[in-house]
């Protein structure tokens, strides 16, 4: 297993990083957000139109499955 | 009042800030608004191949974009290039390093990334006569544990180091590092329209960043431990994040907060990797437990599993087709499942 490395520890203590957080945070604060409803009904929506362009959802019928072992054909 | 008093006086309030904007757009959650639409049905695939080739732990894997061929990497210090649809090998690239955590196809199909405990990328030429590296990305200070491709001439990576770094491929230097993570970079996805990409971190932090200006746009605060999975909504307006909190969770980047969890108090095991359906519907889940878990996106359901793994799933990727889904495992195998 892959142990990850411990982080490296932001010295909160020092002046530039907190400069630099204070900096991030005002970014961050200033984005409009839109409702969750507004949110959810587009991607309800998307999801409503591109259903039938997902073959997992949909199903694959067994001729268009290319991974589908075809059976073999017996010549009588 | 001394400068670093005023900077954490500042610092707190912003924060406030923050929180209350998401409380104000937080009129309902995904779950709710989804409650008329009709449920996925429930998902039953099966395993259409098992590839077998790798003699050890598989950590990733990545489709090609013609959805026929793909990339997976194994601590058996090989990338192996897979055809999809007979099963076959059609390249073996053997590693300097041993110690893989991800690969990479690029679009074009010329190209195949590697990275690892060595800290490196490397860059692989498929289509010369002889598999030539054509780079070694050599910059990172921690362990590479994400790599994907936006051109021939363009590769991110995410590091152990806690930075995600742009790279040039015709001068391997790099061009824009993105600095803002406190905790070990797990993973990363690139959006729709290839002009931003999200990140997840030990710090349980996911962030979205403007690859252009190198600028951390926004942060999703909500898991309790590490994601270690990540991904771009079909739509570009969503992500779904994995995390050793053993939940799923999605964040609307437009609301900027998570809107759904996916999770089950029977499920204690952590989420190692994701993939979506075409549409977004459906979210595939690898664990810890062996198995992949199926989501419905909008309800937040569990409707499948696909089990047949002896070891933990490490790696899942749905094609750009959607035509299948593809998991790797701790017991060396891949299965394409539709």
């Amino acid at each position: 297993m892959v142990s990850k490395m411990s982080s490296k520890m932001v010295g909160s203590n020092n002046l530039a990083n907190a400069r630099r957080m204070v900096q991030q945070l005002r970014v961050e604060a200033s984005i409009e957000r839109i409702k969750v409803s507004k949110a959810s009904a587009d991607l309800m929506r998307y999801c409503g139109e591109n259903a039938k362009y997902d073959p997992l959802l949909m199903g694959i019928p067994a001729s268009e499955n290319p991974f589908k072992d075809k059976k073999p054909c017996t010549i009588l | 009042m001394g400068e670093m008093e005023q900077m954490k006086k500042e610092a707190e309030a912003l924060k406030t800030q923050i929180e209350a904007a998401r409380k104000a757009a937080h009129d309902t959650d995904m779950a709710s608004a989804a409650s008329g639409v009709a449920p996925a049905p429930r998902v039953q695939l099966k395993t259409r191949r098992t590839l077998k080739g790798h003699l050890a732990k598989i950590y990733a894997m990545h489709w090609c974009t013609d959805n026929r061929l793909m990339v997976s990497a194994s601590q058996d210090g090989k990338l192996l290039i897979w055809d999809s649809h007979t099963g076959n090998k059609v390249n073996a690239v053997p590693l300097k390093s041993s110690w893989v955590m991800t690969c990479a196809y690029a679009p074009s199909g010329n190209l195949v990334a590697s990275g690892g405990l060595d800290n490196m990328c490397t860059v692989y030429n498929l289509k010369t006569p002889v598999i030539k590296t054509v780079k070694e990305l050599d910059a990172h200070t921690g362990y590479l544990s994400c790599a994907r491709f936006l051109s021939d001439t363009e590769i991110l990576t995410s590091s152990g180091d806690t930075t995600c770094v742009l790279w040039d491929l015709e001068t391997g230097k790099q061009k824009t590092v993105f600095l803002n993570h406190v905790g070990d970079c797990m993973c990363l996805s690139l959006s729709p329209d290839m002009n931003s990409f999200v990140s997840g971190a030990c710090d349980s932090l996911a962030k979205l960043w403007d690859i252009r200006d190198g600028q951390c746009k926004q942060t999703f605060q909500g898991h309790t431990s590490d994601i270690n999975a990540i991904s771009f909504y079909p739509s570009g307006n969503a992500i779904i994040t994995g995390s050793d909190d053993c939940t799923c969770k999605m964040y609307d980047i437009r609301a900027d907060q998570e809107v759904i969890s996916y999770q089950d108090a029977a499920l204690n095991s952590g989420v190692t990797s994701l993939d979506l359906s075409a549409s977004g519907r459906l979210i595939f889940a690898g664990y810890d437990d062996f198995n992949c878990n199926i989501w419905d996106s909008l309800k937040g359901e569990k409707v499948g599993v696909l089990s047949g793994h002896d070891n933990r799933v490490s790696c899942t990727g749905v094609p750009g087709d959607g035509m299948c889904v593809c998991t790797g495992s701790w017991d060396s195998f891949l299965k394409i499942w539709n």
